[in-house]
């Protein structure tokens, strides 16, 4: 199989290369591509990027696979590169350390901004708050995101504008303790979304809905957070 | 080396997974000057994969139930080398934990009546083992380790604990006192090594099933913590104790949840039959883990297996219906379907015995103080060492750990070091700082990979490893093959101590932390093999072929093994809880 693999080390290299590669793959089962980064990892260790439960819960090794963002270890090859030409890239929008390894800190801090954590302002009872199912079910397809990035990186508003846009990832976060029936600061969330650019900078391109590895709608948390702060305006 | 910079703090969490994180947010709440080194983003850490549930006696599914029940069903499940005193501070403390990561915010699946959803997991009991099966094990869906670990995350953002990620833990430094007064790292982006300094400093490493060619464990789960206690000298407990996942992928080696048998799914060999009634007639499918993965192997070897070579058996779920596969096991459908490429709604997942657990670890007491032994034989607390979860062996586990019981330890034990680190400090500790000497020596091993500049790759040893332990520390064990393992090791380690790092470079350098996790594995896959084999019974997960019957006489007892002269000894199982009566061994049956 044709390889081509964005390489890149600050200590030795002026700019990034793609090198070619050829690996050959073994007869009768379908890699996935994490498998293949494996395979020639152990022919030239110092290919680097980040893997590590390589069954698509960690969000470790999100990348660019044939110009679209997935996670490497749970996309078949014949997937990606149904072609036959493989081409992995890191995943585009954030600086890169080394190889297929980018720095996240960008995205970390835009989710850190949404302040991801449950508030209630009341005190705890002695075992714990009652939840009904229904409002529950308000949580799924929220709080099963894994933070890979493959949103955000895929996002053209979160590409110009990293540091204001709370990106897809974010708000889908956002969305999620706005929907939970135990968070009492729904207010205060929503006050600290309701500028230019936090939630509105997103224009429904839904690159984060197509490529999510999860299956999660990023635009659709986005649609109603935005649905709350109209009608909290009104 | 020259001088290494230099951080400082009270107390240092070497790990960012479920347990790492729960005493990193005690220690944060105290206002203690504290960090949390991980080498991955913690919310990558293997804990979020852990799927089926944390039990617990919370009594939402049945208002009687009783955390005694639960004492009963993890001391039975252990084959009686739990620590009882460990196990009723886990099973009594559980509920206010779980409590406590429901205020934090934790998904939990709901009752009908809004209270945590509880589902039934193997071992699990009501009155005694009298009482018929119980459902005590509560979940957020099949995706309960990673509810607790993202929200874990996030209550430390909260709290404002210090984190250095992607930085990997080399070894630990002690003082002219023999106390551990911190470790050093290597900073992965930039390459730089740092003296952390500590007055505490907490293993959190998680386990170590990459010693296996196939696992459930996630590809970074290379005994770091267990390397670094070896290595410094202090003892490792039950280490020959490995649990094998009755359900694995076929071939991937990705785990499908207890809770799948829990809902009421069910093993079926190659001519459809519900095998697990001849070998467990009242748990069935949910007897202890070690049963039925011993039950299945007797089956592949009975050549009733399934598949071109007979060698897995299936998981059958579709009669449990989509609708319910979809509300309690949606990640399950997924992962079947990515890994197994089969939909459960319709047809069963090819599965087979898969190492997933590391029931051994650094011994410690109920407050995550590391134990090591004096000359007399007696426990001694190592001065500034900390273990929690599963690098740790409290023990709560034994020689076999039930299902859910792996969410809890991380939870309690977690919270029970921060809580002890606190009052310590308090009351104020000074440690001398390490020598010169010191510091060389948590260094040397990187130093050896640094000057390398020829020899074997890292990536071939490895693969030799991972197959070795893979053929002869399996379910079953036999002595003769135990005993030339030992050997095999030993020049293995040679091997190693000549293998080459090819690439040199400074910045995120991968291939350097493959090479040091080498060193790791091999300190757990040695000791693994050595205990495996001096313990001349079978009990719990470990069973084997010469020596086929539970050994009370001898055996009734922790293995305890310092690497420095690969010696293996004794140490006592504590059979007396603080408030009721012990429960004494009997015959072990489901």
């Amino acid at each position: 199989m044709q390889i081509s693999l964005y390489r890149f080390d600050p200590d030795t290299d002026e700019s990034p290369r793609m090198d070619s590669l050829e690996l050959d793959l073994p007869e009768g089962r379908d890699l996935m591509v994490l498998d293949v980064l494996e395979l020639l990892k152990a022919e030239d260790s110092s290919i680097a990027y980040r893997r590590s439960c390589r069954e698509g819960v960690c969000g470790s090794d999100g990348i660019n696979m044939n110009g679209r963002n997935g996670l490497a270890c749970i996309t078949p090859v014949s997937e990606a590169a149904p072609r036959g030409k493989l081409t992995l890239r890191p995943l585009p929008g954030l600086p890169v350390v080394r190889d297929l390894v980018v720095d996240m800190s960008q995205f970390y801090r835009q989710y850190e901004k949404i302040e991801p954590w449950l508030v209630n302002d009341t005190a705890p009872p002695a075992r714990e708050r009652l939840q009904s199912p229904e409002d529950r079910e308000k949580l799924n397809g929220l709080y099963e995101c894994i933070l890979c990035a493959c949103c955000s990186t895929a996002c053209p508003s979160f590409w110009w504008n990293p540091d204001k846009f709370v990106g897809p990832a974010g708000l889908l976060q956002a969305y999620r303790f706005l929907a939970d029936s135990r968070d009492t600061a729904t207010a205060e969330r929503l006050a600290a979304l309701e500028d230019p650019f936090s939630v509105f900078r997103c224009r429904g391109i839904m690159n984060c809905v197509s490529v999510c590895p999860k299956g999660l709608n990023p635009t659709r948390a986005i649609g109603k957070i935005r649905t709350m702060l109209l009608s909290q305006g009104i | 080396m020259s001088r290494l910079p230099t951080m400082e703090f009270d107390g240092v969490i070497v790990g960012g997974g479920g347990a790492g994180m729960r005493a990193g947010l005690q220690l944060a709440q105290s206002g203690l000057k504290t960090a949390v080194i991980s080498k991955v983003f913690p919310t990558r850490s293997h804990t979020v994969s852990a799927q089926g549930g944390i039990t617990c006696a919370i009594g939402s599914d049945d208002p009687d139930d009783d955390w005694r029940w639960h004492m009963y069903d993890t001391v039975k499940g252990s084959d009686y080398i739990g620590d009882q005193d460990a196990i009723e501070y886990m099973c009594s403390v559980g509920p206010e934990a779980v409590y406590e990561l429901e205020h934090m915010g934790l998904p939990f699946t709901r009752t009908e009546s809004g209270r945590i959803y509880q589902r039934p997991f193997g071992g699990q009991s009501k009155d005694y083992g009298k009482g018929g099966q119980a459902s005590r094990t509560c979940a957020a869906e099949d995706r309960t380790g990673h509810a607790l670990l993202h929200t874990l995350y996030q209550n430390n953002l909260k709290a404002g604990t210090t984190f250095l990620n992607e930085w990997f833990a080399i070894d630990l430094v002690l003082n002219q006192d023999g106390e551990v007064c911190g470790l050093v790292a290597l900073e992965i982006e930039s390459g730089e090594v740092v003296f952390v300094k500590s007055r505490a400093t907490v293993l959190a490493t998680g386990g170590a099933g990459r010693i296996y060619a196939t696992t459930t464990n996630a590809l970074m789960n290379t005994g770091d913590g267990v390397g670094m206690a070896l290595r410094a000298g202090f003892p490792v407990q039950d280490i020959e104790m490995w649990q094998f996942h009755p359900t694995g992928i076929h071939q991937a080696g990705v785990l499908v949840t207890e809770g799948c048998r829990g809902e009421g799914g069910y093993l079926v060999n190659k001519d459809g039959e519900r095998f697990m009634e001849r070998y467990a007639p009242t748990a069935k499918d949910l007897a202890g883990r070690d049963v039925v993965a011993r039950s299945m192997i007797l089956e592949i070897m009975d050549g009733r297996g399934v598949g071109e070579d007979a060698d897995h058996v299936l998981l059958k779920l579709d009669h449990l219906g989509e609708d319910t596969l979809r509300k309690r096991l949606p990640g399950i459908i997924e992962l079947s379907k990515t890994f197994a490429h089969v939909d459960p709604a319709r047809e069963p997942i090819p599965v087979v015995p898969t190492c997933h657990y590391m029931m051994g670890g650094v011994p410690t007491n109920i407050h995550g103080q590391a134990l090591t032994q004096g000359v007399d034989g007696a426990d001694r607390v190592v001065g500034g060492l900390y273990a929690i979860g599963e690098v740790a062996c409290v023990s709560v586990h034994g020689a076999n750990r039930l299902g859910g019981n792996s969410l809890l330890d991380l939870v309690v034990f977690g919270r029970a070091a921060g809580i002890h680190i606190e009052e310590a400090m308090r009351q104020g500790i000074d440690r001398r700082g390490p020598g010169e000497e010191d510091l060389a020596r948590a260094t040397a091993r990187l130093e050896r990979w640094n000057g390398s500049s020829s020899g074997e790759s890292v990536a071939d040893l490895k693969r030799e490893l991972q197959r070795l332990m893979l053929v002869n520390f399996n379910v079953f064990r036999s002595g003769e093959n135990m005993r030339s393992s030992i050997g095999e090791l030993a020049e293995l380690r040679e091997r190693i101590a000549r293998a080459h790092l090819a690439d040199k470079s400074r910045v995120f350098n991968t291939a350097r932390l493959e090479a040091l996790e080498l060193d790791n594995l091999l300190e757990v896959a040695e000791a693994t093999a050595i205990v495996a084999e001096a313990r001349t019974e079978s009990r719990g997960a470990h069973a084997r072929n010469d020596y086929t019957e539970r050994d009370d006489d001898n055996w009734l007892c922790h293995s305890i093994y310092f690497a420095p002269d690969k010696r293996v000894g004794k140490r006592s199982v504590n059979f007396t809880p603080q408030t009721m009566e012990p429960f004494n061994p009997t015959e072990r049956s489901y």
